[in-house]
């Protein structure tokens, strides 16, 4: 980096500040807020920190759904849905980067074009699809079609062209499998992208909310913890208990926060690693 | 340990063929070096007997048995790559074992093997390190010892020197030569330096164009090249070709003068191949030429000598004998052996010139 002015370098720390705070602030309002009694929360001018910090509203939200049981669905469905993506993309990935055959080339042309499609617009074939099989309000039915995505092969394909051949072969003279080549020998050589794949594909899943309202339609004890925030708000007959909601939104969004921070220094990790390979 | 047979093996990518009809018998034990310039169709044949490459024709037979459609596993084989290709994830350790663990061998005979292997390779001390730990004559070695750990019937090299520096190249060959030696396990080797293949093999296999051009121990190569292909490939600097024209016993060899030959080898335009070893200045009767580039190498010369009205040629002499850019010169053939090749480019004969 080119040496700056002093000025220069302070104006952008602390635009840099602002937007960390600008993004930090709904967060901290939200964790503050669920401390609040419901009172304090709706007292103008606001309150900031809460008078007495209160854990009545995380009791409540138990009262009102089953938090328990919402997360461990969210859970659920993250991870079974991350980890078919894991498997499917890294595979596909493989065979559209190293292997040639008839149809290659269109095949992945096709699967961009997929990329493009709005979920929406597959919202009802999906559904319909999931009914004849059978699946409608169960979490199968929210887990099967996810667990294929053409991002996730895209991402793979792209990282995977960069292994080397030699090291592919090295593992085929050392008597590996095609499977084993793909999991021993080409998934460790792409690891951040794969972290990266996992994070965005964790975080999708668990904050997902249109398809499995769909599928689920009022199986509440299949809710992901997404769906039963909605339950949170409209509990009390549309009178908004706001620390309730924002117990419940916190709770929601502390196993994501576990998974990023817990990714994020691993990316850090790799990415050291491979910048020091040379 | 097994010896490799190719019969009528031939590859062919879509419409292109690479290689064709390649008929070759490597014994039990021999160490056989595949030369040749690049794009020759050297790696790929390589590859065709390793498993990595489908055969498109003809029989590829490891130990007697034939391996076409066996996969690199159940040919027993190791294979060490040009870009050493070790895991990067894994310690040298790790990708000494991957292999055999992978063959479900019990801990104590993998323990066993590493061990002897890197003591063989002097690579004891790095076996917890990883490959971005590792020098490029580290990482070579230990793409070695992964070889070595799974006592394969055939060892493959493709290219393993081409990314070492000049001298752990030359240290590096000695350590292929040795390691043979110790082992007499049959290795196929593939390379585009001639001073590899004249150092390490027991025989040559010269590739161009996708066809063998010719088979034999290096010597033989040297001394009795079968075509002008390998006359200009085997030697450094390369011999030199001199279009000649031949009737009856007669040899008109232009600005270098005329020479009576031996026998009667036919008649018309024909190719003279002359060493660079095997030219002399200031011979009496020599033809004039100007030099016009030295070289010097220390122990020795190379010189390039333009004829006058003739073609360039390349000598090389001992250090003691010293010329200098622009002299006038006069040059001869030496008293060694000389070939003339046919308008096809076959050998017809080689024999000491004689001037006539």
């Amino acid at each position: 980096m080119t040496r700056q002015p002093r000025i220069v370098r302070a104006l952008l720390v602390s635009l840099i500040v602002a937007l960390a705070v600008m993004s930090a602030f709904p967060f901290l309002w939200m964790v503050l807020s669920s401390f609040k009694t419901a009172e304090e929360s709706m007292r103008t001018p606001p309150v900031w920190i809460p008078a007495a910090a209160s854990l009545e509203s995380y009791g409540a939200v138990s009262d009102v759904i089953q938090a328990g049981r919402s997360l461990l669905n969210s859970a659920i469905i993250a991870t079974l849905t991350t980890a078919g993506i894991l498997v499917t993309s890294i595979m596909a990935g493989f065979a559209f980067a190293k292997y040639r055959f008839r149809g290659r080339d269109t095949l992945f042309g096709l699967m961009i074009a997929a990329m493009f499609l709005p979920p929406i617009v597959t919202l009802i074939p999906l559904f319909r699809m999931v009914s004849e099989m059978g699946l409608n309000g169960s979490l199968a039915g929210v887990i099967l079609p996810n667990l294929a995505n053409a991002f996730g092969i895209f991402l793979m394909r792209q990282f995977i062209a960069g292994v080397p051949d030699d090291l592919i072969d090295a593992a085929r003279v050392d008597g590996a499998s095609e499977l084993r080549v793909v999991f021993s020998v080409v998934a460790p050589a792409v690891l951040p992208a794969i972290a990266a794949l996992a994070l965005f594909a964790f975080v999708y899943h668990w904050n997902t909310y249109l398809w499995p309202l769909t599928v689920l339609q009022g199986a509440s004890e299949d809710y992901p913890i997404v769906l039963s925030l909605g339950r949170l708000l409209s509990y009390n007959r549309g009178a908004m208990n706001t620390p309730l909601v924002m117990a419940g939104a916190t709770l929601a969004v502390l196993p994501p926060l576990v998974m990023f921070v817990f990714l994020q220094r691993f990316f850090v990790d790799s990415m050291v690693s491979a910048a020091v390979k040379g | 340990m097994a010896g490799v047979t190719l019969t009528n093996l031939s590859k062919a990518f879509g419409a292109t063929e690479v290689l064709r009809d390649i008929n070759l018998v490597i014994e039990d034990g021999e160490f056989c070096v595949f030369v040749g310039p690049s794009g020759c169709g050297k790696s790929t044949l390589l590859r065709m007997i390793a498993g990595l490459e489908e055969i498109s024709g003809g029989d590829l037979s490891i130990g007697g048995v034939r391996v076409n459609d066996a996969s690199p596993r159940e040919r027993g084989i190791a294979m060490v790559f040009q870009s050493y290709a070790l895991y990067p994830h894994r310690t040298v350790r790790g990708n000494m074992e991957f292999g055999l663990r992978l063959s479900r061998m019990a801990r104590d005979e993998i323990d066993q093997r590493i061990t002897r292997a890197a003591r063989m390779l002097q690579i004891e001390g790095l076996l917890d390190r990883r490959p971005s730990q590792l020098s490029g004559g580290q990482r070579q070695r230990v793409a070695i010892g992964r070889a070595i750990v799974r006592e394969p019937e055939v060892f493959l090299f493709d290219e393993p020197l081409s990314n070492l520096d000049a001298a752990l190249r030359v240290d590096t060959r000695r350590e292929i030569a040795d390691l043979h030696r110790q082992l007499g396990t049959t290795m196929i080797y593939v390379t585009h330096d001639q001073v590899e293949a004249m150092t390490l093999a027991d025989k040559i296999v010269v590739l161009n164009g996708g066809g063998v051009q010719q088979t034999g121990r290096p010597l033989d190569l040297y001394n009795s090249p079968a075509n002008v292909f390998v006359a200009g490939f085997i030697g450094s600097p390369r011999m030199n070709l001199i279009p000649v024209t031949v009737s009856g016993r007669t040899l008109d060899a232009g600005a270098l003068g005329r020479f009576g030959l031996p026998a009667d080898l036919g008649s018309g335009a024909m190719t003279l191949g002359l060493r660079p070893e095997n030219l002399v200045l200031h011979a009496p009767g020599g033809a004039p030429a100007t030099v016009t580039l030295v070289e010097h190498l220390g122990n020795e010369v190379l010189a390039e000598l333009r004829l006058t009205n003739g073609p360039n040629l390349v000598m090389k002499q001992t250090a003691a004998l010293a010329v200098t850019t622009g002299e006038a010169v006069t040059v001869a053939p030496g008293p060694d052996l000389v070939h003339l090749f046919d308008a096809a480019g076959a050998r017809v004969h080689s024999w000491p010139l004689a001037r006539g």
